[in-house]
């Protein structure tokens, strides 16, 4: 589904990503986690074009990315991608957060994309939010909303940059709740996060990237009971 | 009062003798008709500025190096030269080169130039204060950029944009009395005029209430406007 081969990136003198490999099969939830500033968000930042890699290649779908000929508007509607930081449209309701995007790109006409948008709160447990601005929402009915807004393109795959970082502890579980939701439908998900339960449980493999590579992957049992790597042990020494 | 004359300050007296006040009274009906003039001014001028201005404020944000040294040549000269210089300079330099100029027009296009270039600087900062993130959001669901600026970037930038834009409203109408200097026939003009008859310094009272009057009236519409904005 996904595939990066070899992937460098700089900013300025800063080597950040130093020649990632990496896949991701249909259907699988990869967690990745690191020391803050191994280049996770800059990794995922790749993979939707948000940062231009300075070398390598990234494949969706066996549709290169990185070719120069590739539409990345297209590309870029097959993958979901939710921030830390929620980004919601302030402007704009819950509703039209979610419908937006499906409208104005994809010529959804508007019923369709409200009906599909009320199943996507349905989804997420935010019904009755769909006519409230952003600013009236707490953090983790954001986020929920945030991940709706992403899933109305009806993405292949999704990416999550620390979805639960900036939220407070009580929140945190809601938020997962709905992630959980999407890996057992069969979503294709590559998580960053701090939440090693999350990474444990739901994980179908775990990557531990330190200074811009990938340092060990493998299941979350092989992770997190029997890290080969002295760094992954380090790590996760600090974190568990 | 004695002693006023020793600073050239003698039309003073003019003020407090007993009926100078008829001054203004007598000519309400000329100064009102100035009054619309400037309106009429400020109005149009506004509007060229306000296209210039969404043009030059793009021009600073776009990578494309040509337009944003045109931008940002045309904002410095602008803001960075006084107003009252380039108003003579276009009436008497460079509009007579391009065709036959009157005063009107070219007070005209001398406030929409110079208003332009403030209102690119506006432009500009608020976009720039919407949230990078905002952009990003918006291109990860896939919207090219020109859907991500009309749809999520443009309408909130708008909302950051009224407070400053309204006063440069107010400072347009004020500073459209310069234009007085090339004999167009506004408000300020009018006043010099009767004045330069009577010596009768009432008359710059009522051309201050006057002025005072519109600017007022634009930034009540203005806090009305930000308020209705801010409901949502
Ligand atoms: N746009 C940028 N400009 C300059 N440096 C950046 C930029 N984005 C990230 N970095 C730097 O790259 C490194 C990796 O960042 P990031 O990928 O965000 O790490 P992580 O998500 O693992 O914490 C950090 O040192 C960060 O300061
Ligand atoms: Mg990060």
């Amino acid at each position: 589904m996904i595939r990066v081969v070899n992937l460098h990136k700089s900013f300025g003198h800063l080597h950040v990503l130093r020649g990632v490999n990496f896949s991701v099969a249909p259907s699988e939830v990869v967690c990745v986690i690191g020391p803050s500033g191994s280049g996770k968000s800059t990794l995922l930042r790749c993979i939707n074009q948000l940062e231009k890699a300075d070398s390598g290649h990234i494949y969706i779908d066996n549709e290169e990315l990185t070719h120069p000929k590739t539409d990345i508007n297209k590309i870029r509607q097959q993958v979901g991608m939710v921030f830390q930081l929620f980004n919601l449209f302030p402007h704009k309701t819950t509703l039209e957060n979610i419908t937006l995007a499906p409208i104005k790109i994809k010529g959804v006409d508007k019923a369709a994309a409200e009906e599909l948008a009320m199943e996507l709160l349905r989804k997420v447990g935010l019904t009755d939010k769909a006519h409230v601005y952003p600013n009236k929402l707490s953090g983790g009915q954001k986020q929920r909303v945030a991940i709706a807004r992403a899933l109305a393109m009806q993405p292949k795959v999704m990416l999550f940059d620390e979805p639960t970082s900036a939220l407070d502890p009580e929140m945190v579980g809601e938020v997962l709740a709905v992630m959980q939701d999407l890996a057992v439908e069969g979503m294709t998900m590559v998580v960053v996060t701090h939440e090693m339960g999350f990474a444990r449980e739901v994980g179908d493999r775990v990557v531990f990237m330190d200074e811009g590579v990938i340092m060990e992957e493998g299941t979350p049992e092989e992770i997190f009971n029997n890290p080969r790597n002295p760094r992954t042990r380090s790590f996760l020494s600090k974190v568990l | 009062m004695p002693g006023l004359e020793l600073f050239g300050l003698g039309f003073l007296d003019s003020i407090t003798s007993q009926y100078g006040y008829r001054v203004v009274t007598n000519n309400i009906g000329y100064f009102l008709g100035g009054a619309w003039y400037t309106v009429f001014i400020t109005a149009i001028s506004l509007a060229i500025g306000m296209v210039l201005g969404l043009f030059a404020g793009l021009g600073k944000l776009t990578s494309n190096k040509f337009l944003y040294y045109l931008s940002t040549a045309y904002i410095d000269f602008f803001r960075g030269t006084p107003l009252f210089v380039q108003i003579f300079l276009l009436y008497f330099g460079v509009l007579p080169m391009i065709y036959d100029n009157d005063p009107v027009s070219s007070a005209i296009i001398a406030l929409g130039l110079n208003s332009g270039a403030y209102i690119g600087e506006i432009v500009r900062a608020g976009i720039q204060a919407v949230d990078v993130g905002q952009m990003e959001a918006a291109r990860s669901l896939g919207m090219n950029h020109r859907q991500a600026m009309t749809y999520v970037i443009l309408p909130q930038a708008f909302k950051i944009v009224i407070p400053p834009l309204i006063n440069e409203f107010i400072a347009l109408l004020k500073d459209s009395s310069l234009v007085s200097a090339i004999s167009v026939a506004e408000l300020m003009h009018r006043g010099d005029l009767v004045f330069a008859n009577t010596y009768q310094a009432w008359v710059f009272g009522a051309v201050a209430v006057i002025y005072f009057i519109m600017t007022k009236t634009i930034s009540v519409i203005g806090d009305h406007v930000e308020r209705r904005l801010a409901t949502d």
